[in-house]
């Protein structure tokens, strides 16, 4: 019992991040159509760029964060500009080669000024905690409650504000919003950034727990897309749900199943969705 | 006429040119890098006739190449094959995985496709990574035989096995070249050019692109097994995403969906690369930007782009005749 | 019956798209399919020609259910179809886009590619020669080595209409043909239409351009809100109350 309390808790930190991530990743389908593969270089820089900050220049964790947060922010909006606005007239095979190509670039940024090897970020935040059986750190807690109040934040913005209505209507009908006089190239870079500003926060959550290293948002950006289909790509509700669905599955798989093999839970699941549903689950509309 | 002529003469010293190079080139490393290159050019010609004519993304490519690696790897090593058994087996065995891969992810489309065939690519990888009774894991698997000898033709130096892949190479682009100009090649770029209206015209969507995907997947296979037997070792690595991202370079860089882009942009990007050696692993700054820069303003890589501008002049050219006799 | 839809019904969700539509297609004549915009005309075809499949309903063809079968199944019935948006390629010439048209009638499959067999090379004749046959039977033959990027829009509906005819079909299902035209282009295109009608092709086609409709068609059914309101002769349409209703009720596109 303990065990499987213990499993859901981390269940529901890992999936915090990847509901972060998930998120962003689904914004920018939702409004582009792109599926945005450089998304997980986003994520690994999120995480260099804050622990650069902690080691490097002495900061304060959430300081750090907030400078990541801004700073991916800008480099996704650059993307945007500088990479898939030019692309928005053209074939899908395109959008995906571009967005491997910079993928690409940033890895190599990355390993360029921050080296090859792995890397631990420590916070103030180790110390374990019991309470009824369930042992976490203070890192995690603050992952999941972190994460949950980005999210809220989020749909607030989404929801309450103008702005952030833009992009819902957007995603719903991308000529029907130019046809109501939206801007949609100050929608795309608003997007852009928060995508960004999302991927920053849940590596800059993780690495604590996790490490920080070149390669660390390949396989993170796949899980990402496994929970956009199974949420319905462009879906908000579905990526919070599906990431959440998914960190539940690899945690409890992990110790009932086979550790080894956890990471392979996401893609069989993926595989078994589009088998039975080429279009994905949720798919909107007709085909 | 003279065209084609100037073409075979083209093709023909082409051809000359690499079964000279090693006695022009004797340098050890050079062969070594220009077998290599013609062992991923292979694996490029598959994942091109899939993406480049038939229009779906494959990310799977990969690790195809390393299923074919492996069938040979184990065969040999485990099972105790005979070289030439293993090396006709490892393509086929590729291919009934890219066939039953193939049923399923096919019913996707676009995005779906290239993501579908990321995970499995990404499967592929940790299942060799895993499943280390059966692939040694990462510490890889050693001791790969090369090709057995032929009666006095022999093949474990570096010169017989740069002629025997460069043999297969060739028969690859033939094959490439006969599918790609038949009614079944032409059917593929229909798919490519409109699913939709190439299904309304009556060919099996579905059929063609099986066809497509295993024979690309085949080509991965007959990559994957040269390489094992090239290199004699092999590990996981092979099939990790960047492997796919390489090929991917080297198909744009060359041209998609032509039928010299594969092997003018594996050459090229290899040449590149062994002149870029100071870069090694940051060669990806050059490249990255290269590939993205290429897919916005040149999407036809080099050959594609050659192609537009011989194009163009040929309406430059019709234009001015048209205006001469009016 | 050579071609009939019987209580054909589709919805997409909770909208039916398709309401227990009765029609028959006349041999060798030219059907319309009118109605306002939305009013199903397009769902219709593709119930028709199999990219869609009806909810319930069926559809024969010469006595024949081919309400199950796919797209590609149906074209080598003999039905074959155009879209609204031509689809062509762009980078190609209207020759090589013209040419894949006849591959249904071909048998070749890979091993003759590879092997390039006798069945291929006369198979390949056979298309090329079909390809330049219905260029020129739409009057293209001049502009066959033509990229289609470069030739007008009116050019790229013939190549389209010639893209059908290398199908060798017995019913052409032509889905606004004379769309983004202008009204001299439209009388050439009509010229066409009716050609092709009077050598024996039956003709399906929606459009939007009444006065061309009602000068050539020879049987008219009209859908609104997915249901068939009237069908008959252009002139007993013409004074059909509930269609002139449904036109000046809705949102008027006539």
């Amino acid at each position: 019992m303990d065990i499987l309390l213990q499993q859901l808790f981390n269940g529901l930190t890992i999936g915090s991040v990847y509901s972060l991530v998930a998120l962003g990743l689904t914004l920018v389908y939702g409004i582009l159509h792109i599926p945005n593969f450089a998304h997980g270089a986003l994520y690994m820089l999120g995480g260099y760029l804050t622990l650069t900050m902690m080691v490097y220049f002495g900061m304060n964790y959430w300081v750090s964060i907030l400078i990541s947060i801004l700073t991916v922010g800008l480099i996704s909006v650059l993307m945007e500009r500088i990479v898939f606005h030019p692309l928005r007239h053209s074939t899908p095979i395109q959008h995906k080669v571009a967005a491997i190509g910079i993928l690409l670039f940033l890895e190599a940024v990355a390993q360029l000024i921050w080296g090859p090897d792995f890397r631990e970020m420590s916070t103030p935040y180790g110390q374990a905690v019991t309470l009824g059986g369930v042992t976490f750190t203070w890192q995690r807690l603050i992952i999941v409650v972190s994460a949950i109040g980005v999210m809220v934040l989020l749909y607030l913005f989404l929801k309450k504000t103008f702005t952030g209505s833009t992009i819902i209507a957007m995603a719903q009908n991308r000529e029907g919003a130019s046809l109501v006089g939206i801007n949609t190239n100050k929608v795309a870079i608003l997007t852009f950034f928060v995508a960004g500003a999302l991927a920053a926060i849940g590596a800059s959550l993780s690495s604590p727990i996790n490490l920080v290293f070149p390669g660390m948002g390949h396989l993170v950006i796949l899980k990402a897309f496994v929970i956009i289909i199974i949420g319905g790509m462009g879906s908000i509700p579905g990526a919070i749900l599906g990431g959440y669905i998914l960190g539940f599955a690899e945690s409890i798989g992990a110790t009932y199943i086979s550790a080894d093999y956890k990471d392979i839970i996401a893609f069989v699941l993926l595989i078994a969705i589009l088998s039975i549903k080429p279009q994905g689950i949720f798919a909107k509309g007709v085909a | 006429m003279r065209v084609i002529l100037n073409k075979k003469m083209l093709i023909v010293s082409l051809i000359v040119l690499a079964i000279l190079f090693p006695l022009f080139v004797p340098n050890q490393y050079y062969i070594h890098i220009l077998t290599l290159a013609f062992i991923w050019t292979i694996a490029v010609y598959g994942l091109n006739l899939i993406s480049g004519f038939t229009g779906y993304l494959s990310l799977a490519q990969a690790g195809f190449f390393a299923i074919g690696a492996y069938s040979l790897g184990l065969l040999t090593v485990k099972a105790g094959m005979s070289f030439w058994l293993a090396f006709i087996l490892a393509p086929l065995i590729t291919s009934i995985f890219g066939l039953l891969i193939g049923l399923v992810a096919l019913r996707t489309k676009e995005h779906f496709f290239a993501i579908y065939t990321l995970c499995v690519g990404y499967i592929i990888y940790l299942v060799i990574d895993k499943w280390d009774r059966l692939t040694e894991g990462v510490r890889g698997l050693m001791g790969i035989p090369s090709p057995a000898d032929i009666g006095p033709i022999s093949f474990s130096t570096p010169l017989g096995q740069y002629y025997f892949v460069f043999v297969v190479l060739l028969l690859v682009i033939f094959l490439v070249y006969r599918i790609v100009n038949s009614l079944t090649g032409r059917s593929f770029i229909a798919i490519r050019n409109s699913e939709q209206l190439a299904q309304s015209l009556g060919i099996s969507t579905m059929k063609n692109k099986l066809t497509s995907f295993v024979l690309s997947t085949f080509f991965a296979g007959v990559a994957g097994a040269l390489y094992a037997s090239f290199i004699r070792f092999i590990g996981p690595e092979i099939s990790y995403t960047t492997v796919v991202f390489d090929l991917l370079t080297y198909m744009i860089v060359g041209g998609i969906g032509t039928l010299s882009g594969p092997l003018i942009g594996t050459l090229l990007i290899v040449w590149l690369s062994q002149n870029l050696q100071f870069l090694q692993d940051y060669r990806m700054l050059v490249f990255g930007p290269l590939l993205t820069m290429l897919i916005i303003f040149s999407p036809g890589g080099i050959v594609g782009s050659f192609h537009s501008w011989q194009l163009k002049r040929q309406e430059r050219k019709r234009l001015n005749t048209g205006s001469l006799n009016n | 019956m050579f071609l009939e839809t019987s209580n054909l019904t589709k919805k997409f969700g909770g909208l039916t798209a398709i309401n227990g539509v009765d029609f028959s297609v006349d041999k060798g004549k030219i059907n319309a399919i009118i109605g306002p915009n939305g009013a199903g005309k397009s769902t219709y075809f593709n119930l028709i020609t199999g990219v869609h499949h009806p909810s319930s309903g069926k559809v024969f063809f010469k006595g024949r259910d081919i309400s199950t079968f796919p797209a590609n199944k149906i074209a080598k019935q003999g039905l074959s179809r155009t879209f609204q948006t031509t689809n062509l390629f762009e980078k190609a010439t209207v020759f090589e886009n013209v040419v894949v048209g006849h591959r249904l009638r071909t048998k070749s499959n890979l091993f003759d590619a590879v092997f390039r067999t006798k069945r291929e090379k006369e198979e390949g004749e056979k298309c090329k020669e079909k390809a330049l046959k219905v260029l020129e039977y739409v009057g293209l033959s001049e502009i066959t080595d033509m990229v289609v990027a470069n030739i007008s829009q009116e050019e790229k509906k013939r190549v389209a209409f010639a893209l059908t005819l290398a199908t060798d079909p017995e019913i052409v299902f032509l889905d606004e043909p004379t769309a983004g035209i202008n009204p001299d282009e439209t009388e050439k295109l009509s010229i066409l239409i009716e050609k092709m009608a009077h050598e024996g092709i039956t003709v399906c086609l929606i459009e939007h351009k009444m006065r061309m409709i009602m000068n050539m068609a020879d049987k008219i059914m009209v859908l609104d809100y997915g249901e068939k309101i009237a069908e008959g002769t252009p002139e007993k349409i013409k004074s059909n109350d509930e269609v002139i209703e449904a036109y000046l009720g809705g949102d008027a596109s006539a």
